[in-house]
């Protein structure tokens, strides 16, 4: 089992033609994942590989009925290109782009309210894996191993790949890993993630991994606390020695006014249950110690 | 990306928000120039990216003729030292000269995204011209916050909500709301990502004003706002920082001596956190982006080696897709070119790690192979001890 994307999960790439959407789509096929369109406005007939692309999603949509969307628009067009996704009904839009103005995420985060069928990952993360079954986004392929037990749920791109590949080498498989990204607005949280985690029968642990900025991670562990006690978390906090005030490269990742330290953030994980992971060099032997299965 | 008070206060008049009447000057003759064409008192401020500048001793009153040139000397040319600006200070160029006012109410006024509920958040209080946070901490009552949905736009209800809450008498209303809607107009058709008035003041003459001014742009959103580049000033920044933008870069400076390259800004922050729990100290926050490649951990070296306090370098790359032999080739060059002197920890993940380790190994530089995170930070440590 897995959440939000399966063996059975049909994807379209919005911008296939540039060269990263053609490289990351190109992994994506090697790895298994059904990929049945492509969009780029201008070039509808034209095909990438084998994978034929349409000028718009709606008609990418119902030519192929894709239901999952993966987005590799430049900065500046990419919001335009969610609700784009969402307008034709796409299920899952995932969105790897970085760099979108935050006004521009704004008014996409409202516009999605109106589309409820719609889940929005990202924008500005690696997007999500379900080993052995399919992989939207650059995540690599090498790293995971299928099967289960541990979800895990991750606002960074290469410190998610650091916990998935100390959780393989532990022995220990997971059922999907999740980028949700590291811009303050984004779409899907950690409470969507946990949700379906805790719904996922297949999933018996989590890995959270959360970083300065925002309080994202004190409502999570608040949700885990009231709502989750059968299925053990294990958490880690990036930026314990992040001065205050600078944003540490991901747009989101600030602590502000005092708000958003990985101090108080840690805290609310112990407060809550969530094994707090001090040392990420040793996140895999942590997780060894709170799951036996 | 922030600007100075001055230009802030310009792109304030474009949009009809008050301030008082003010001229930059860069010598004490201009101050007593534009002091002589305003008539006293005057204020002369500052003008450095910091805030506290007034505690700091960068913003004075002159009452009278004889105080102004005194005032300008001690201020221009000044290493201005604020709780913002770290111990080594700023060094002030220019200042703004302003007509001084008869105030009768400070209050304090700003715009800010609230990323949990994607709208525009209004922020404001009674009380002015204090740190807010101390206010929010102590008080919170005392604070009121307007949401805004940057679909619908401001509404006449959002001001109400501003007015009454800030207990405006009722003839102040109406130049209230046109304020606040300037402001938010501005907010919104330039991306900031702070607009703040600390204070907003009242005039003894029933006038409301911008007392002082800061803005941040949303550097995602630069490039529909050319105007605001032009408004960058290169000596506020950290002159590495400043080059490592250059080369597209994300540095940090930092007070440590273990310069870091890491490839993710989520792991470079975890990377510095496992450097501090190793018993060393992080010299800087460098992400040379997900896919590392050579020429970014080139110049990462370059970025790394203008910090004298540097003793050893730690390299973090998980490269998943990226091969590790090209890393440890990427490495070796730009250590060879460069003549790097620092010893190098590597840890790198990815496909063809041998290959990559054996690479580094026969190299002959003094580069250190790690098995893994926590061996990498231990390694590291022991040299800077």
């Amino acid at each position: 089992m897995s959440i939000f994307a399966d063996k059975n999960t049909r994807l379209l790439v919005q911008g296939i033609t540039g060269s990263e959407g053609m490289f990351h789509t190109r992994a994506c096929i090697a790895y298994g994942t059904n990929v049945v369109a492509g969009v780029t406005p201008g070039k509808g007939g034209q095909k990438m590989d084998d994978v034929p692309v349409f000028n718009t999603v709606k008609e990418a949509r119902k030519q192929t009925g894709a239901n999952a969307s993966m987005i590799f628009v430049p900065p500046r067009f990419a919001a335009d290109s969610i609700m784009e996704a969402a307008d034709a009904g796409i299920e899952l839009v995932v969105c790897i782009t970085e760099g979108i103005p935050v006004l521009d995420m704004m008014k996409v985060k409202n516009y999605l309210a109106t589309r409820p069928q719609t889940r929005l990952i990202g924008p500005n993360c690696p997007g999500l894996l379900t080993p052995g079954e399919c992989k939207i986004g650059i995540m690599p392929g090498s790293i995971v191993k299928p099967g289960g037990p541990w979800g895990v749920v991750s606002r960074s791109g290469t410190l998610t790949y650091e916990a998935v590949h100390q959780l393989t080498q532990a022995g220990f498989g997971q059922t999907t890993c999740v980028g949700i990204g590291g811009d303050p607005v984004n779409g899907t949280n950690f409470i969507d993630c946990l949700k379906a985690f805790k719904e996922d029968p297949e999933t018996k642990a989590v890995v959270m991994i959360g970083e300065i900025g925002g309080h994202a991670e004190e409502d999570a562990c608040e949700w885990i606390k009231n709502n989750m006690p059968d299925k053990p978390v294990v958490g880690f906090i990036a930026g314990l020695t992040a001065p205050p005030g600078r944003r540490m490269g991901h747009a989101g990742a600030i602590v502000s006014g005092g708000k958003g330290t990985a101090a108080a953030k840690i805290e609310a994980m112990k407060a809550s249950g969530v094994h707090h992971c001090e040392n990420l060099g040793k996140m895999g032997e942590l997780c060894k110690q709170v799951f036996k299965g | 990306m922030k600007i100075h008070e001055y230009q802030a206060k310009e792109l304030f008049r474009k949009y009809n928000v008050t301030t008082p009447k003010g001229k930059l000057a860069t010598t004490s003759a201009e101050v007593e120039k534009i002091a002589d064409e305003f008539g006293l008192p005057v204020v002369v401020k500052a003008q450095v990216h910091a805030g506290g500048r007034g505690k700091g001793g960068g913003v004075k009153l002159a009452k009278t003729k004889d105080d102004v040139k005194p005032i300008a000397d001690s201020i221009i040319g000044m290493t201005l030292v604020t709780k913002q600006t770290g111990a080594q200070g700023k060094k002030v160029r220019k200042v703004l000269v302003e007509e001084g006012l008869n105030i009768k109410k400070e209050l304090y006024l700003s715009i800010i995204p609230d990323r949990e509920t994607a709208t525009v958040a209004i922020v404001c209080s009674q009380d002015g011209g204090m740190d807010i946070e101390e206010v929010a901490a102590k008080t919170p009552e005392r604070i009121i916050t307007v949401n805004i949905s940057p679909v619908t736009g401001i509404q006449a209800f959002h001001l109400n909500q501003v007015n009454f809450g800030l207990e405006l008498e009722k003839d102040l209303h109406k130049q209230m709301s046109a304020l606040v809607r300037n402001l938010y107009k501005l907010f919104v058709d330039y991306d900031c990502s702070m607009v703040e008035i600390n204070p907003l003041i009242i005039t003894a003459e029933g006038n409301i004003l911008a007392l002082d001014a800061k803005m941040e742009f949303d550097s995602n959103a630069i490039f529909r706002h050319p105007d605001v580049l032009e408004m960058r000033d290169i000596d506020e920044e950290d002159p590495v920082e400043a080059e490592a933008s250059k080369y597209g870069l994300n540095y940090i400076n930092l007070d440590g001596n273990v310069g870091n390259i890491v490839n993710g800004a989520g792991l470079a922050m975890a990377t510095m956190d496992i450097v501090k729990m190793a018993g060393a100290a992080p010299a800087n926050f460098l992400d040379v982006g997900g896919g590392a490649n050579a020429e970014a951990i080139e110049n990462g070296f370059r970025l790394i080696m203008k910090d004298p306090a540097v003793k050893g370098i730690l390299i973090n790359v998980f490269g998943g897709i990226l091969r590790c032999d090209i890393l440890a080739q990427g490495v070796v060059a730009a250590a060879t070119k460069l003549n790097l002197s620092v010893p190098v920890v590597v840890r790198m993940e990815g496909t063809n790690v041998a290959e990559g380790r054996k690479i580094l190994a026969e190299s002959g530089l003094n580069l250190t192979t790690a098995k893994d995170l926590a061996d990498a930070a231990e390694k590291v440590a022991q040299i800077v001890k």
